[in-house]
């Protein structure tokens, strides 16, 4: 018996709402879309925490300027406050080694980081996850069954056709899903409103392509600045009202 | 110590586990304890009896078994099996540290004695589980 699995629900008990991003590719701007979300929250002033299940390359702790280090242990492990964010990622306990993680290690290992973190009381809880339908999206699923979703997009045809899949994926799965978001906005395209029509998911808007984004990666202050940003606070309205 | 939250998922897993199958009182609950997340058994002990709640009828007279399981693991690339110590074990303290909290970081801090290859399989002992269960 695994008993991980019994403590999973307690250990997210005191988070309101807990919102996985996901989207069918890599490189679209989901680990930036969870990050700013959880900043523009912070920034709101909710208690916000951030997730970075994207296990074989996390990059949250890269775009929020997380210090490196072990995290504390009081009956559990407690997620460091980072720029007014409760922060957990696999790099708080493996820095900077590459760990090469194969299916089932993957989730053995998220599940062991959702056993032993206590996010105490949080307003929302981002989930930031990797590309596609793989272990941790399914384990998300199966693992916080209330966990509902936002869908990142953009107007390449190559993306829309993977989050077509996803999008077909969790609503079979009946995740609930609370929106399509586009990112890397360059012009008045159409695609992405129409993709989350055909699938009954709200359209949220578009986040834009944003030249000053890269340069402010690493610091909470400097992303805080952008017009990525400033889109992604309007985002955050609308889905954490 | 963060075995707390494990020893409080062990207490729910037997509790949850007595609620399904109708058991009033649990009377032994072997745990076994993997060799690769390093955790001391008396601290794992401790740890229980700091979390069991006090007035639990169901474990109230339970009699708790610690086991340790030893490591195995299997390299991929060369079929090669090997324990922990054949490993050469953690290099650093910040090695056996990651892979306490996180057993599947043995991928970033061992290697296999043979082929150097980090892409093996956990066949055994890696961290906190329930054995058995018994009561009545
Ligand atoms: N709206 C945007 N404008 C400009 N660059 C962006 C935008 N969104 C993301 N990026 C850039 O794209 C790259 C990949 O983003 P990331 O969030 O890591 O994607 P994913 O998590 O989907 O793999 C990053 O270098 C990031 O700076
Ligand atoms: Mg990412
Ligand atoms: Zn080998």
């Amino acid at each position: 018996m695994d008993p991980r699995l019994s403590v999973v629900g307690a250990r997210l008990a005191g988070a309101a709402r807990i919102l996985g991003v996901t989207g069918g590719k890599g490189g679209i701007g989901k680990s930036c879309v969870a990050s700013a979300l959880a900043l523009a929250l912070a920034r709101a002033g909710r208690r916000c925490g951030l997730l970075d299940l994207d296990l074989t390359g996390p990059t949250d702790h890269v775009i929020l300027g997380a210090p490196a280090g072990f995290p504390e242990e009081a009956h559990g492990v407690e997620p460091p406050l980072c720029s007014g964010v409760r922060f957990m990622s696999l790099t708080c306990f493996a820095g900077e080694r590459p760990a090469p993680l194969r299916g089932a290690d993957v989730t053995n290992a998220l599940l062991e980081i959702l056993a032993i973190t206590r996010w105490g009381e949080l307003d929302a809880l981002i989930i930031d996850l990797p590309p596609g339908l793989g272990d941790a999206a399914m384990d998300c699923v199966r693992l916080i069954p209330r966990a509902e979703y936002l869908v990142v997009a953009n107007a390449s045809r190559v993306v829309q056709e993977t989050v077509r899949r996803n999008l077909r994926l969790l609503t079979e799965m009946k995740a609930p899903v609370r929106g399509v978001v586009e990112n890397m906005a360059r012009s008045g395209s159409d695609e992405v409103r129409r993709l989350a029509a055909e699938h009954g998911a709200p359209f949220l808007g578009s986040l834009p392509f944003d030249e000053t984004l890269e340069p402010a990666i690493g610091s909470a202050e400097r992303l805080a600045r952008t017009p990525f940003f400033a889109a992604v606070s309007a985002l955050r309205k609308t889905l954490f009202p | 110590m963060h075995e707390f939250a494990l020893a409080d998922a062990v207490i729910r897993s037997a509790l949850e586990f007595a609620e399904q199958g109708g058991i009033a009182r649990i009377t032994k609950l072997v745990v076994r304890i993997g060799e690769l997340q390093t955790i001391a058994r008396e601290v794992f002990d401790y740890a229980l009896k700091e979390i069991m709640p006090a007035a639990e009828p169901r474990l109230a007279e339970a009699v708790i078994v610690l086991e340790t399981e030893p490591a195995r693991f299997r390299c991929r690339p060369c079929a090669h099996e090997f324990t922990l110590a054949e490993s050469g074990g953690p290099k650093e303290a910040e090695d056996a540290e990651a892979m306490h909290f996180i057993p599947e970081l043995a991928h970033a801090c061992l290697r296999c004695p043979r082929c150097q290859s980090p892409d093996f399989e956990l066949l055994e002992g890696r961290g906190v589980s329930i054995a058995s269960i018994e009561g009545e």
